[in-house]
């Protein structure tokens, strides 16, 4: 028997009210990999995220994340066990100051590892470095993401949840921030990927779901997909 | 001269006391947008629970240091099993809640305590200090003193410590500090139990000069929500100065005009700031609305 998956998703469903945006979703992510999501807009890709991350309660369904029952778990518990999220929009504390944003990342984590996580995030973001004083409201719109990642790190995470990470980005931004999540994966970090830019997003990943009106349409490894004639007409625009 | 210091110094007195309710109102606003009508009554426990604790013979800072941990205890029950259950509720709601539960604390007050005024003696004698021909009461000295230092306390608490930054990042964006793992419940359990600690401050350190009663709360709510609007809600600094404001317009509104008028100032300023200035003197800097 293969070993469970870090992540496992189990007929989840979730929404507003009575609206309900995902319907009934099974995914898994395992250890070491990058798995992308990719879907039309308002298919369901950022509720699914905050209902793993816990922000958006579930109507039903069961998450499993190394090897645990983790619904129940409030956010921040989440976040203990390394399930880390870089929100859709970046979501800064804007009127804090870079410094700030990323010490808060680290708030579940010892104090001793702060410091030594700050070096890495600003080794790998050296401009963050520069402008650490600064509000982060007050940042470019790449060196937001930046920001964000960076404060996601700071949490040491098992698991990183990446919401559209290049949204709103110059182009050779956007190689910039996926060249970032190829790094982070080399590092050992496992990686759930939602992008708009679905053919990056996919040659990039081991693995992909296309997600359609709150359910899963297609999954397979991110060549497959790329190749799938559906898949390539319907998403990919080519 | 002699006039205008006096008048200074009661308005300095009293805004400082409208200073620490505000300031109250905006710990709890920038954790929940939640506006607390029930901060008066933490003004009016801190009063009532030493009034009462001393009499009975507790040493008065004994007496003071158990009021202020009754209203802690009334301030983290009111987030827990009225606010807390109330989750999902709209913000008008939570409001609303606040209220009911400022009435339930009067009422509960009103039986454990009495109807009476009530007054302590002063912390270091009634002797006036003569300054310019005008006479200060060394309690003024002592409402300034406390609520400067409240003030600067809660500030580097806030501005040096990770749970301070953890309170400002909830204030600024509440989503994503539920991501980065910051239990945002306990942000805003924490800023009612500190609403609650400055407010049964102001209450001891006033009560001296101003009386108390069980039912002193519900003007001073009105008057911290104005100087709260006055300084921009949801911006400490502004609580500060909206209270200290209204205090000083109050006591000249008093000297200069009636004292008939004195409790007039607070509704006249909050009408005011709704037309005219619905972002108070300092409002919300831009960048926080990024
Ligand atoms: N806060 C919200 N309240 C109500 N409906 C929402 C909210 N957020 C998203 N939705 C709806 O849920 C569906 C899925 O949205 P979302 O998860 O944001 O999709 P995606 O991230 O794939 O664009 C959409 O129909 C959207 O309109
Ligand atoms: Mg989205």
């Amino acid at each position: 028997m293969p070993p469970e998956p870090l992540l496992s998703v189990r007929g989840l469903r979730c929404g507003y009210g009575r609206i309900e945006a995902v319907k009934g979703v099974d995914l898994e992510v395992a250890e070491g990999e990058i798995v992308a999501l990719v879907g039309a807009n308002g298919a369901g890709k950022t509720s699914l995220l905050r209902a793993i991350s816990g922000v958006l309660p579930l109507f039903s369904g069961s998450i499993r994340f190394a090897g645990e029952a983790i619904e129940g778990l409030a956010p921040f518990e989440r976040v203990a066990r390394g399930i880390v999220q870089v929100p859709e929009g970046r979501q800064l504390f804007a009127p804090l100051s870079v410094l700030d944003n990323l010490r808060l990342g680290a708030f579940r984590r010892g104090r001793a590892r702060t410091d030594e996580n700050l070096e890495r995030v600003f080794a790998l973001f050296p401009r963050l470095a520069e402008r650490r004083h600064l509000p982060a409201g007050a940042l470019s719109g790449g060196e937001q993401q930046m920001c964000a990642i960076g404060r996601a790190l700071m949490a040491e995470p098992r698991l990183l949840l990446l919401d559209e990470p290049s949204m709103g980005l110059a182009p050779f931004l956007v190689d910039e921030i996926l060249a970032t999540v190829a790094r982070l994966r080399a590092q050992g970090v496992t990686i759930l990927l939602v992008e708009q830019n679905a053919v990056a997003a996919l040659a990039l990943a081991d693995r992909g779901y296309v997600l359609e009106t709150g359910r899963i349409a297609h999954s397979g490894s991110g060549r497959a997909l790329l190749d799938d004639p559906a898949v390539r007409a319907a998403y990919l625009g080519i | 001269m002699a006039e205008f210091l006096q008048l200074l110094f009661a308005g300095l007195t009293v805004g400082a006391v409208y200073a620490l309710v505000a300031l109250g109102f905006t710990l709890i606003f920038q954790a929940s947008e939640v506006v607390n009508f029930a901060q008066g009554e933490f003004v009016m426990l801190g009063g009532m629970v030493t009034v009462f604790a001393f009499k009975a013979g507790v040493p008065l800072p004994l007496a003071a240091l158990l009021a202020v941990l009754v209203a802690v205890a009334v301030g983290l029950s009111l987030h827990r099993f009225a606010i807390e259950p109330a989750k999902g509720a709209t913000v008008v709601t939570l409001i609303i809640v606040t209220i009911g539960a400022s009435i339930f604390i009067r009422g509960i007050a009103q039986i454990v305590f009495d109807k009476q005024f009530h007054a302590l003696p002063a912390f270091s004698g009634d002797e006036p200090l003569r300054l310019l021909g005008a006479a200060i009461l060394p309690q003024s000295l002592w409402v300034l003193g406390g609520a400067a230092l409240v003030v600067v306390g809660l500030r580097l608490f806030m501005e040096r410590t990770l749970f301070g930054a953890a309170v400002r990042a909830t204030a600024a964006n509440r989503l994503a500090a539920e991501l980065v793992g910051i239990d945002t419940r306990r942000v805003l359990a924490f800023a009612f139990g500190v609403s609650a600690a400055i407010g049964a401050l102001g209450g001891i350190l006033v009560t001296p000069v101003t009386l108390t009663s069980y039912a002193v709360g519900t003007l001073l709510a009105l008057k911290g929500f104005a100087a709260a609007m006055l300084g921009g809600i949801g911006n400490p600094v502004g609580a500060v100065l909206g209270g200290v404001l209204l205090g000083l317009l109050e006591s000249f509104a008093a000297g200069w005009i009636s004292s008939t008028y004195k409790d007039a100032v607070a509704f006249v300023v909050i009408l005011l700031v709704l037309f005219a200035l619905p972002q108070g003197l300092l409002g919300r800097r831009a960048i926080e609305r990024v």
